[in-house]
């Protein structure tokens, strides 16, 4: 597969790990951060951790979208799935989210009829087929998925349809980095920056970072070879003295991102004042919704969802653990009673969870297998 | 202390906690949920729940105990295997095949991994008022074409209607003998340190056909279902391979759960070579398209033998020399520590678990 | 949800401007294109597709001189070993 299969080539890693080694100052230890969900469950997949030294240490940051919706949301969608002739449409990350009285797959097997789709306009096209019902879009993820929600209801609109609205979920990476970097537990090094998050913000939003926090940053495709590179360029600012915001990912990450991408955000929706994120919680301005001139299309404003705030179970840490301040094992509950099976946080059953991606791809001491896999 | 608490506090913090965990793991899993969901027939983790929790407490015997693919059962001075299959799969016709092709070659898959010469099915139908009996001939016909194919007879069946909007057009439940004719035992749990694991083709075509004939997707490729009966490629390979420890059918679930089958039955760790694995070019688009691993995507003509690692050639030769069986290829091997896990050297050159899925990707696939 | 895969545009619709049909290892979706619509993609270009939706045009200018980047670390580091294995003390 062109533009994949070279970025996964286990030689060209061997050497980018030599060049890493070579650049650790003797007896320091390294944490970045890597932002994206989408880049701690690469990590893990393609057990990139075998290549680095003992003194870097990655630590998983909040940028899992699914991974930061609290429960009464959760609880609001079904209750929207719930009502008359309502069909729910949402991503398959989201079909097993715990809210207070089970999750999407559980609603199911009750009364409610939701459904995954791949794409919004999926979602699109079950509204035309269904004139009878009303058909919602769960609408998740960062700024790289608002203007696919955003385009959908364009489209709606463009074809008159009167039966399609989106729940609009959908939060702004830049103020996650910044309650990480307000945070006094965390010491960081630097940052892997998000990938597709900045093929729509462009690298510029992350300046203030380099520039007032002193931490540099590096945009980083999704690829292992892309994540290596990216640590490498990491450490080569830090025994430079640098602190820029640098783009690894230049083949798909313009620096000014898409401006198309960014007016049609801008049409379709605006920032809330506040909006509670699980374990963070509440941050101003760090959250979109519908706006007034598609109120049609706008599922919180066409059904009176409850808006309850529920507070996460006693037991559960991830709030620490989306700021990188607990890794995965280190949460009281995990892999007992707290698994994929019977999760009790967004972090375990959300794909690019740090627990999930532990969980399911790392949970062994590299010791131990060390010599399972000599070959 | 004693010297495995002094062991135990010698471990790191990591350690500990996974030990913690592998003993969570170990314990009876319980059955929370009040009401099915979709994760349940996805042949996963909540799937071996349900069994555990329902089928096993309720039904509890040595014959259903080892949960293979058939069960093994001793009469009139010979042995006999049965197995019982449901056909669920949405839509019923789809390139490469039907929910009639499934229903044979399923049950003669599961019979020729019991080590038995399949020989005897049943059929039963469940209909939903206003199927077009056109569908139904169709299907039928393809049974009958399948079951000359595998040399096996449809001896008794039942039929069964339901309401418009029940049984989602047809059901088909098939259960199947077959008469085992050659000495020795075959289980996964028989497997040892030194072991190979050999697949005997490509992954994943079947799951991936049916996802995206469910045209839901709008997704188009020549991917077409690999369903097919096994047991002319499973007598070739037992006839060549004395070695053989075990053998399963990939279906639900795929390779990987098979691999996780093997670990735990057997109390050994899999080691699977990510590069190794077959898949075809089509399974792996469409899987990267959809973020799915081809791991755990169901096949239906494909079999896992897990077999002595000093007869690797003679089962490999054997099974490509039969046309279902050119693509094996040897994913993976067996050894001792640690118990009850998978892990994959990625293409990479990293190393990580393959785990059991808790639901399912995709959904009703056969 | 991050998941975001490189496709190439195979054609256009004619009676849908904003769809192409693109080609992702041998298997065929359409997409919309609507997100570049200044980009005058053409059959042959590569895109980053992301449920449902192109968001980027893959430059493959870009792709090949970090290949490069890599292929470069890779000889030295190859030269390296090599030199390694060459060299003597005794």
């Amino acid at each position: 597969m062109r533009f994949v299969d070279e970025f996964r080539d286990a030689e060209k890693a061997q050497a980018l790990a030599a060049q890493i080694a070579a650049l650790c100052e003797p007896g320091r230890q390294y944490k970045f951060m890597e932002v994206c969900g989408g880049h701690t469950h690469t990590i893990y997949k393609h057990g990139l951790e075998d290549y680095l030294p003992e003194s870097i240490t990655l630590v998983h940051g909040p940028g899992c979208p699914v991974c930061v919706i609290p429960m009464g949301r959760v609880d609001d969608a079904i209750f929207i799935a719930r009502q008359p002739d309502v069909i729910m449409t949402s991503f398959g990350d989201m079909m097993r989210v715990p809210g207070s009285n089970g999750a999407f797959f559980d609603a199911n097997a009750q009364d409610a009829d939701i459904r995954m789709v791949y794409s919004p306009l999926d979602s699109l096209k079950i509204a035309r087929q269904n004139p009878d019902k009303r058909v919602v879009f769960m609408a998740i993820g960062f700024e790289t998925t608002a203007p696919s929600s955003a385009m959908t209801v364009l489209r709606a609109k463009a074809e008159g349809l009167e039966n399609f609205s989106i729940f609009c979920n959908h939060v702004t990476i830049i103020p996650a980095i910044k309650a990480i970097l307000d945070s006094p537990d965390l010491r960081l090094d630097g940052f892997i920056g998000p990938g597709h998050v900045s093929t729509v913000i462009g690298c510029r939003p992350y300046e203030f970072i380099a520039r007032d926090y002193g931490k540099p940053l590096v945009c980083a495709g999704f690829e292992p070879l892309d994540l290596l590179q990216s640590i490498y360029m990491l450490m080569l600012q830090l025994a430079e003295g640098r602190s820029e915001v640098e783009n690894q990912y230049t083949r798909v990450v313009p620096w000014d991102g898409n401006l198309k991408a960014l007016q049609v955000i801008n049409e379709v929706m605006e920032l809330r004042p506040y909006f509670e994120w699980r374990g963070l919680g509440f941050i101003s301005h760090s959250a979109l919704r519908v706006r007034e001139g598609y109120a049609a299309f706008d599922a919180e404003r066409q059904f009176l969802v409850p808006g309850v705030r529920v507070a996460d179970p006693k037991a559960c840490q991830c709030g620490e653990v989306l700021k990188g301040v607990l890794k995965p094992w280190e949460c009281k509950v995990f892999g007992t009673a707290c698994t994929p099976e019977t999760p009790i946080g967004t972090c375990m059953v959300s794909p690019e969870g740090a627990c999930a991606a532990y969980y399911n791809f790392g949970r062994f001491t590299r010791e131990r297998v060390k010599e399972a896999t000599r070959t | 202390m004693t010297s495995q608490h002094q062991q135990y506090q010698e471990l790191s913090r990591e350690e500990q906690v996974l030990a913690r965990i592998e003993k969570a793991r170990a314990r009876k899993a319980k059955l929370k949920e009040e009401r099915i969901t979709l994760s349940h027939g996805s042949g996963g983790k909540a799937t071996q729940t349900l069994i555990e929790a329902v089928f096993l407490e309720a039904f509890a015997n040595p014959l259903l105990a080892p949960l293979e693919d058939g069960a093994v059962l001793e009469a009139h001075g010979g042995r006999l295997a049965f197995t019982t299959d449901s056909y669920v799969v949405s839509p019923l016709f789809f390139p490469g095949g039907d929910i009639g092709d499934l229903a044979v070659n399923g049950t003669v898959n599961d019979l020729a991994v019991s080590g038995a010469r399949p020989l005897w099915l049943s059929a039963g139908f469940i209909l939903e008022e206003g199927f077009p009996v056109a569908d139904l001939e169709r299907i039928v016909a393809s049974m009958a074409a399948a079951a000359e194919r595998a040399g096996v007879q449809v001896v008794t069946g039942d039929t069964k209607v339901v309401q418009r909007g029940k049984a989602d057009g047809c059901y088909v439940n098939t259960a199947g003998v077959g008469i085992i004719e050659r000495e020795g035992e075959l289980g996964v749990a028989l497997a040892r340190p030194g072991d190979a694991v050999i697949v005997s083709g490509p992954i994943g075509d079947h799951g991936i056909t049916v996802m995206l004939a469910r045209g839901e997707l709008e997704i188009e490729s020549d991917v077409t279902s690999d369903t097919a009966p096994l047991n002319g490629l499973v007598e070739r390979l037992l006839d060549a391979c004395p070695g053989v420890r075990g053998l399963r059918d990939a279906t639900r679930g795929g390779v990987a759960t098979i691999c996780n089958e093997v670990a735990r039955a057997a109390g050994v760790a899999v080691v699977v070579d990510e590069e190794a694995v077959p898949v075809s070019r089509d399974v792996r688009g469409a899987c990267e398209l959809l973020g799915i691993d081809p791991l755990y995507v169901a096949c239906e003509g494909r079999l896992v033998a897990v077999v002595d690692g000093d007869q690797v050639d003679a089962a490999l030769g054997a099974l490509r020399s039969h046309p279902l069986g050119e693509g094996a290829a040897v994913i993976g091997r067996v050894r001792d520590d640690p118990p009850g896990l998978v892990l994959l050297k990625t293409s990479f050159g990293g190393t990580r678990i393959v785990d059991l899925l808790v639901g399912d990707p995709l959904p009703r696939i056969c | 949800m991050c998941l975001g895969i490189p496709g190439e545009i195979v054609e256009f619709m004619d009676d849908r401007p904003d769809l192409a049909k693109v080609d992702v290892s041998g298997v065929k979706r359409a997409i919309n294109i609507g997100l570049l619509e200044d980009e005058k993609l053409e059959p042959g270009d590569w895109v980053l597709i992301h449920v449902g939706f192109a968001l980027s045009k893959i430059d493959e200018d870009e792709a090949k001189a970090a290949l490069d980047f890599l292929e470069g670390i890779g000889q030295a580091y190859a030269d390296e070993l090599a030199a390694l294995a060459d060299s003597r003390i005794e």
